[in-house]
């Protein structure tokens, strides 16, 4: 059947579109751009940019991304060192931020948005106009019954014109917009009804394809006001919220210096459980959680920051990303004086934390120190004489030391990550290649650095009481700070295209008829049913209006009461 | 007490034991199918000769199998064996299930292994409530087989003892979002199904249309016809991606709680994200000239298959955050 006015408009090779809308573009410049746009906004340009974006988002799985993975990517690099710089240069390594990716999704979203606006026109009207005219001939359509009933009242006409009222009352309260076709034909007056419902499906379909539109601005603008820092946080310390104490920040073009709210957290404690030696899952950590005191505004509170709960802070989320030891070190030198004393944060490499930390000791003696050294919170010595971690929480806390001297690179300005030591300019004094022992501590020991230079003590933190080494030293944690403040939006736009999907799917639309003739004394009646897209539940809904219908029919005019 | 674990597993084999007689009875009732096309056919043609009819050798019409079925009312019994043998290993299958989440004291979703059982299950009872409703019973061999080969693969080599779990699956979303996952791929497989079947009928449709000598696989006429099975994939097919779409949402949640964003184009989340492209170009594909019949069914296809390399391939081979197969 043709579309008419109140069938929602489709781009025209959709299946119920009007084919002969697919004109041949006219000469002339505006009659190409006229015909590029309509390309554009087909449906079948829609199908294949669909599927080029599904193809073109494979690859981002395949090879490490810049976003999700610097490491992995750098290691990529390392490992292919020839075919790299072709793949980056193809933005292989970026994926979805690359111009080949944006371009898709910008046209794709470029040609919903030409579809939808004519539609949603074109919909308004739709909501206003009134539902077309009976067809001649309802016995053509699929769904189709029909019913006499004989009269023993003279009027027969009235009794037809009143049947279709009833069924006028019956469809109006069913949620159908109704509206009443009476008419003078060849073998008489017919009375009818034409009924249409379902105006939700387009009006769920539009919501779903803006939404997406809101999902995508809203995530593309979200981005620009939005900032994500980390620190590291040793137990004890305090972290300001401020530029300046981030060890990085990634911040949107719209985020100002001044955009973070003043508030300091402390880290007083962290606690994790270890799964018990022997089981199933031996020495897997679980349960962390990092027991903060918060400062805002002058006030105090306490909270803590676990996986899967991050703590809400000022608009700011607070997350636990990782965690590990920080053994406090003192280094004294000659003379006896403290020349070095800190709680340094060290590399967890592996499932029990065998972890790995360096320690530059820049002043107060003769020369600088690099220390590079190995924490092992259950110690274990392997076959080879090499030590291990065998379990991740501190049993039989050890650290390994190696010395080394000379210029630690850091006065002349370069930036240095605290996490390396680059060692091709020192002179190593202790370990393997040297003929001094690697130093050796447990928590409250202290050894003599070679050649008289001072003393290097690894410090017990445990309280007053202990009786093992269970706190001996400090963890600490490397949180991330996160505001943004679109998330809640893209997730409102989410949840509308949700609901729109469900109303564009599962809506039925559909016409009904009910048409009414009298013939040889008796009313004919004639129901009918039109599918207006998908709609498998249209036979049961006619064979309803039928037996409905009679119901209401056979009932009393009005309600009495029965004796 | 008991090992439960063990127990469960000891299930599990027996529910693949009875589903692989299900699969054979569902084979069986295939290639009965095909005789009882022809008898019906016999029968029609006896009819009409009875009738003083002329007796033309009506070809099946395309939709023939209504008409067919109403006519002679065949019933399938190697069918209703197989049902009754799905149903039973059905049973042992959600035992095996329930005995791993007692086991394991949380939901039975948590890593690949039990992934795959729930996951299982879900298609299964999907299939069986579906065809109280509708007879899609000639799915049967492909609902059992790839279950099968789905839980034998799983048992085989994706096995993990219980352990707690880690930190970042302890949360409401591992309940929500894996479940939701697992029942829109339920409803994606039958779809898939469907679509496939859909590209046989119609190549035999066409090839009766011409007259061919050997038109097709018979058990064929004994289905709806194309259009129709079209219709029932698509069906099927919109209610996946609507439960794929929410667990698309609901995984964004748990991400931002979890790893500090809604979304990172982690590798999981990517494929999930291709997938519900592939479904939304059938879903146009359906409505678009040109596209509608078998290109779109051919994007049904593609999409569940997408949705199983989402569920093996990824998993197993591909590194990213969610790595919760438990092998290592
Ligand atoms: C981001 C890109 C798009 C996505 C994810 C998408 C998704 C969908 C989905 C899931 C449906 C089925 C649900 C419903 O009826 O509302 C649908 C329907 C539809 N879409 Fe899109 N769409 C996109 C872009 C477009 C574009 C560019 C056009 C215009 C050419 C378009 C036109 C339509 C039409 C006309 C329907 C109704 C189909 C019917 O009659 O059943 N869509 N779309």
């Amino acid at each position: 059947m043709k579309p008419d006015a109140s069938d929602p408009l489709r781009p025209s090779d959709h299946v119920d579109g009007d084919a002969g809308a697919i004109a041949q573009p006219r000469l002339g410049f505006v009659g190409w751009l006229r015909w590029g746009w309509r390309q554009l906004t087909s449906m079948r340009t829609a199908i294949i940019l669909l599927l080029v974006l599904a193809i073109a988002a494979i690859p981002g799985s395949i090879f490490p991304q810049r976003m999700a993975d610097p490491n992995g990517v750098t290691q990529w690099e390392r490992n292919n060192p020839d075919l790299f710089p072709i793949l980056d240069a193809l933005d292989l390594f970026d994926v979805y931020l690359s111009p080949w990716f944006s371009a898709i999704y910008l046209l794709l979203f470029t040609s919903l948005v030409g579809c939808v606006i004519p539609r949603i026109k074109h919909h308004v009207k739709a909501l206003r106009a009134k539902p077309p005219r009976t067809p001649a001939r309802l016995s053509r359509l699929e769904d189709h019954r029909e019913a006499v009933r004989t009269i023993d009242e003279a009027d027969a006409e009235a009794e037809a014109s009143r049947t279709i009222d009833v069924a006028h009352k019956q469809l109006g309260a069913l949620g159908y917009r109704v509206q009443r076709y009476d008419a003078n034909g060849r073998s008489g007056r017919t009375y009818s009804v034409s009924a249409e419902r379902g105006y939700w499906r387009e009006t769920g379909n539009l919501l779903f394809h803006l939404a997406l539109v809101g999902v995508l601005i809203t995530v593309g603008v979200g981005g620009s006001f939005a900032y994500t820092g980390q620190r590291v946080v040793v137990e004890g310390q305090t972290f300001v919220n401020t530029l300046l104490d981030y060890e990085s920040m990634n911040r949107g073009r719209f985020v100002s210096d001044d955009a973070l709210s003043p508030y300091a957290m402390t880290l007083d404690s962290f606690d994790v459980t270890y799964q018990e030696y022997g089981s199933a899952a031996s020495g897997q950590a679980g349960d962390f959680s990092a027991n903060v005191t918060v400062r805002e505004n002058g006030e105090t509170r306490e909270g803590s920051v676990r996986v899967n709960h991050p703590l809400p802070i000022a608009g700011d989320k607070i997350y636990l990303l990782g965690n590990g030891y920080a053994p406090t070190i003192t280094v004294r030198n000659a003379d006896g004086d403290v020349v070095y004393s800190n709680s340094v944060p060290f590399l967890p490499q592996d499932n029990n934390l065998t972890s790995l930390g360096v320690i530059k000791v820049t002043d107060g003696m003769p020369e600088q120190l690099g220390i590079a050294a190995f924490f092992y919170p259950t110690a274990a010595k392997l076959e080879t004489g090499a030590y291990a971690s065998a379990y991740g929480d501190l049993a039989a806390p050890l650290l390994t030391l190696d010395v080394y001297e000379g210029d630690l690179g850091i006065d002349d300005g370069t930036p240095r990550s605290v996490y390396v030591l680059d060692t091709e300019e020192l002179t190593k004094l202790t370990g393997r290649t040297t003929d001094v022992e690697s130093i050796e501590l447990q928590p409250g020991e202290t050894a003599d650095l070679p050649g008289g230079r001072g003393t290097i003590t690894f410090e017990d933190e445990s309280p007053a009481a202990a009786t093992d080494y269970s706190e001996s030293v400090k963890r600490f944690v490397s949180l991330q700070i996160h505001h943004d403040e679109s998330a809640v939006w893209v997730l409102v736009f989410a949840l509308l295209a949700l609901a729109g999907l469900m109303l564009a799917l599962f809506v039925p639309r559909r016409r009904m008829w009910v048409k009414a003739v009298v013939a040889g004394g008796e009313v004919r009646l004639e129901y009918a049913g039109l599918a207006r897209g998908e709609d498998p539940t249209l036979a049961a809904a006619v064979d309803d209006l039928a037996t409905g219908h009679a119901r209401l029919l056979d009932a009393p005019p009005s309600p009495q009461p029965r004796k | 007490m008991p090992d439960l674990d063990s127990l469960s597993i000891l299930f599990i084999w027996t529910a693949i034991a009875i589903y692989a007689a299900a699969f054979i009875a569902y084979a069986f009732d295939l290639a009965r199918r095909s005789e009882v096309t022809s008898d019906a056919r016999l029968i029609r043609e006896k009819e009409l000769v009875g009738a003083g009819a002329p007796a033309v050798r009506s070809d099946e019409p395309p939709a023939g199998a209504a008409a067919s079925e109403k006519e002679s009312k065949p019933r399938y019994v190697m069918a209703r064996i197989g049902t009754t043998l799905t149903v039973l290993a059905f049973l042992f299958h959600v035992g095996a299930t329930v005995l791993r989440g007692i086991a394991a004291e949380r939901v039975p979703w948590a890593n690949l292994y039990e992934f795959a059982m729930t996951g299982t299950v879900l298609i299964v009872l999907v299939y069986l409530v579906v065809i109280t409703r509708i007879d899609l019973r000639y799915l049967g061999t492909f609902i059992t087989g790839l279950v099968i080969v789905l839980m034998g693969a799983a048992a085989v080599s994706f096995y993990v003892d219980v352990v707690p779990l880690m930190d970042p699956l302890k949360s409401v979303w591992l309940v929500i979002h894996v479940f939701v996952a697992s029942l829109a791929t339920a409803f994606f497989a039958l779809a898939g199904a469907l679509s496939v079947l859909q590209l046989m009928q119609s190549r035999r449709e066409r090839r009766i249309a011409e007259q061919a000598e050997k038109p097709g696989p018979r058990f064929l006429g004994t289905l709806l016809g194309a259009d129709r099975l079209e219709g029932t994939a698509f069906r099927f097919a919109i209610i996946g991606f609507i439960f794929w779409t929410f667990t698309l949402i609901a995984g964004s949640i748990w991400a931002q709680d979890a790893w500090g964003r809604y979304w990172g184009f982690d590798v999981k989340e990517t494929w999930t994200f291709i997938v519900w492209v592939l479904y939304a170009g059938y879903i146009h594909a359906r409505a678009t000239r040109g596209w509608r019949g078998n290109p779109s069914a051919w994007l049904s296809i593609v999409g569940f298959s997408a949705v199983i390399f989402n569920f093996t391939i990824v998993n197993v081979f591909f590194k990213g955050l969610h790595a919760y197969s438990g092998l290592s």
